[in-house]
């Protein structure tokens, strides 16, 4: 292979929505960067990447770390600090678990596997989660088990400000077939770690859905490993909440696994709302598919964006895409969006990534209404059909519709 | 019978340099069944005609009036507008991004006629009108314009006129673009929405050559942002013979009184 930097963009654009641009127009930007192992390297490899059990590996950062360089790290000292939960009166946090009987199993501490085995902490916030969470929920779906309702963990802030630490094990069992919802709502500084392991033949969706107040501040390290021939979907929704930065990792430990990262936000005025997400084709023959969408509106509204893709050199077979859409609806917003990829095998079926940032603008509006569409009508055409993409994939019907709710909510404000 | 007013219509718009005056007293009447051309040059504010009837935001309307059966067009909003029963076919359709067509055009439909139409009839319809104009059956599930090419786009404006059965229809340049296999198609569709909604068109274009295929009543020639002269068809051939060069500056006075006298 040789060295074409220079494509890199066209290839990037290709896939995207026309008449999106890809770096939109001076309120947004969009970046671009990733090796193709052909001997450029932009930055370095995401296998790189420091990961540690111990506090003192990481230092607090300063917001000029690659990792930290789209976050408003001023505002998360407290969700960043070495503290443990603050239980006085309660606890920061309420944790609800709806799972049948026999599914939660005793609580795992620090080092009693499998809690360790998948998730190890890669930044600042999930390495301060673990070392203050002395307990962590375990919760184990069966082998071959089809529980008829989702499993829901709900994570309730009894206020904002208040520290709040958390890590979840969650074990799907050999072929089991099951989803489960993580919820979040009320308001903390909240940070919360989620380790999953899905066995065998296996297929998991998790949904982790961020219903927050508008002053809960949350940080997350999601990561599963996804055992042979397993289906492994997590889908991250971040509505609520000043700062949301959720980080959804997913490696393989066999082959012929399919791996699904969705997400969908929708930034208001200030809102910082970050995803990241990385694949790690550690193994060959297994399938990746990572697709974002977010809509912004109001003055600061900020998204971030983040894909890491790496397809190491025995993941022969290896089919992966990841995409990223974001859809500007007001002046003086900002989308960062990176897709980054490193193949370090071409014995694959396919490798691919666009992201793009459009806006909903007054030529929009006019093709719309000249046709007899009234303006609030034709902006929920325009923002329900793109945020339809990932709602549909929640296939819960009950939770489809309340977050079809809380967008047209987001949608009512626009227009205040 | 329905009557489109223009009088005396003076529009300006908004420019680093200033303020400029496009439209300079434009007086027009079209009745429904009627089929009404104006050609001129580029830059006379043909464009500028069509959108200020569809109600665009970038055009101020300074002066005259605009009616629709005697009601005022110009305080209708843009939706009220197409729901009065005035469409625009414009000359670049945008591309709206997360809109199916199909959800799209029910949409429309849905608000144009104040009602959902029946879903059995109304997805025939648009299939057998998508044929017609020989649009492929997998537009439907693809976004508005998305990625269509310029004669693609032109055949969904198309398509949505002969959905939609406005009162009047105008089509902003609308033949520029298209190959003629393309353009007989467009026409076509143009003259079934004519024939089946006895619909009063505006046909906005610089060259004479869809002018075969749509036939015009009336003929207005529009120069410097005013009607400078009007006739039947006959003076459409006469302006693809001569083009436009004679009403250059200075030559307009004259013709605009013997124009008068024909109408």
């Amino acid at each position: 292979m040789t060295a074409e930097i220079t494509t890199e963009k066209a290839r990037i654009g290709a896939p995207s929505i026309a008449g999106f641009t890809e770096e939109g127009e001076g309120l947004v930007s969009a970046k671009v960067d990733h090796s193709h192992n052909h001997g450029v390297t932009v930055m370095s490899s995401r296998a790189e990447r420091l990961t540690s059990f111990d506090v003192a590996d990481f230092a607090l950062p300063t917001g000029r770390e690659e990792e930290w360089r789209f976050s408003p790290v001023r505002g998360l000292a407290n969700l960043l600090s070495d503290t443990a939960t603050d239980v006085d009166p309660e606890p920061a946090a309420a944790f609800t678990v709806d799972a049948p009987e026999g599914y939660v199993r005793s609580t795992l501490s620090q080092g009693a596997a499998p809690r360790g085995t998948v998730l190890t902490p890669a930044d600042r916030a999930a390495v301060v989660a673990s070392a203050n969470t002395d307990e962590a929920l375990h919760l184990v779906i069966p082998a071959e088990a089809e529980p008829a309702e989702p499993l829901r963990i709900l994570v309730h802030g009894a206020g904002a400000g208040r520290r709040s630490n958390a890590h979840f094990v969650l074990e799907a069992g050999a072929n089991s077939r099951s989803v489960v919802i993580v919820e979040h709502t009320g308001a903390a500084d909240h940070n919360g770690n989620l380790e999953v392991i899905v066995g065998e033949g296996a297929k998991l969706t998790v949904i982790s859905v961020q219903l927050w107040e508008d002053d809960a501040k949350h940080l997350g390290q999601h990561d599963a490993q996804v055992g042979k021939d397993a289906v492994y979907k997590h889908i991250a929704v971040s509505l609520g909440g000043s700062i949301v930065r959720l980080n959804s990792n997913v490696r393989f430990s066999g082959e012929g696994a399919e791996a699904e990262l969705l997400g969908l936000y929708y930034a208001d005025a200030g809102q910082h709302l970050e995803h990241r997400s990385f694949v790690d084709h550690n193994e060959p023959n297994c399938k990746s598919n990572v697709l974002y969408k977010g809509a912004l509106q109001g003055k600061n509204a900020h998204t971030v964006w983040v894909g890491d893709v790496l397809i190491q050199k025995q993941a022969l077979g290896t089919d992966s895409y990841e995409k990223n859409q974001n859809l500007v609806l007001t002046d003086g917003c900002r989308a960062d969006s990176v897709p980054n990829l490193e193949i370090e095998t071409g014995l694959i079926e396919g490798a691919g990534h666009a992201s793009s940032t459009g806006r909903f603008d007054d030529e929009h509006l006019f093709y719309l209404m000249a046709r007899g569409i009234p303006e609030e009508v034709a902006r929920r055409l325009v923002v329900r059909g793109f945020l339809n993409e990932i709602i549909q994939q929640i296939k819960v019907p009950a939770l489809e519709e309340r977050l079809t709710e809380a967008v047209e909510r987001e949608l009512a404000a626009t227009n205040s | 019978m329905s009557t489109l007013e223009i009088k005396d219509l003076h529009v300006s718009i908004d420019t680093e340099q200033g303020t400029k005056e496009i439209l300079k007293g434009v007086s027009l009447t079209i009745r429904t069944g009627e089929t009404h051309a104006i050609m001129g040059p580029n830059g006379s504010g043909k464009s500028t005609l069509a959108s200020t009837i569809a109600g665009h935001p970038r055009y101020n309307v300074t002066g005259g009036t605009i009616t629709l059966d005697g009601e005022d067009v110009l305080a209708m909003s843009v939706d009220e507008r197409a729901r009065a029963g005035l469409f625009l076919a414009m000359q670049y359709p945008v591309e709206v991004p997360g809109v199916t067509m199909t959800n799209f055009l029910r949409t429309a439909k849905t608000a144009i006629d104040g009602q959902a139409p029946a879903l059995r009839t109304w997805t025939k319809d648009v299939k057998a009108a998508m044929q017609q104009l020989r649009i492929d059956a997998d537009f439907a599930q693809r976004n508005v314009n998305e990625g269509f090419s310029g004669g693609e786009k032109k055949r969904v404006e198309i398509l949505q006129l002969e959905l939609f059965k406005p009162k009047f229809a105008v089509l902003d340049e609308t033949d520029s673009g298209l190959d003629v296999d393309a353009l007989k198609v467009v026409s076509e569709g143009v003259n079934r929405a004519h024939a089946a909604g006895n619909m009063g068109t505006l046909l906005i274009t610089h060259y004479t050559r869809i002018l075969r295929y749509i036939k015009p009543e009336f003929v207005h020639v529009f120069v410097d942002g005013q009607v400078v002269e009007e006739g039947g068809p006959e003076l459409a051939d006469r302006l693809e013979e001569e083009g436009y060069d004679r009403y250059a500056k200075g030559a307009g006075a004259a013709t605009i009184a013997a124009a008068a006298a024909q109408a």
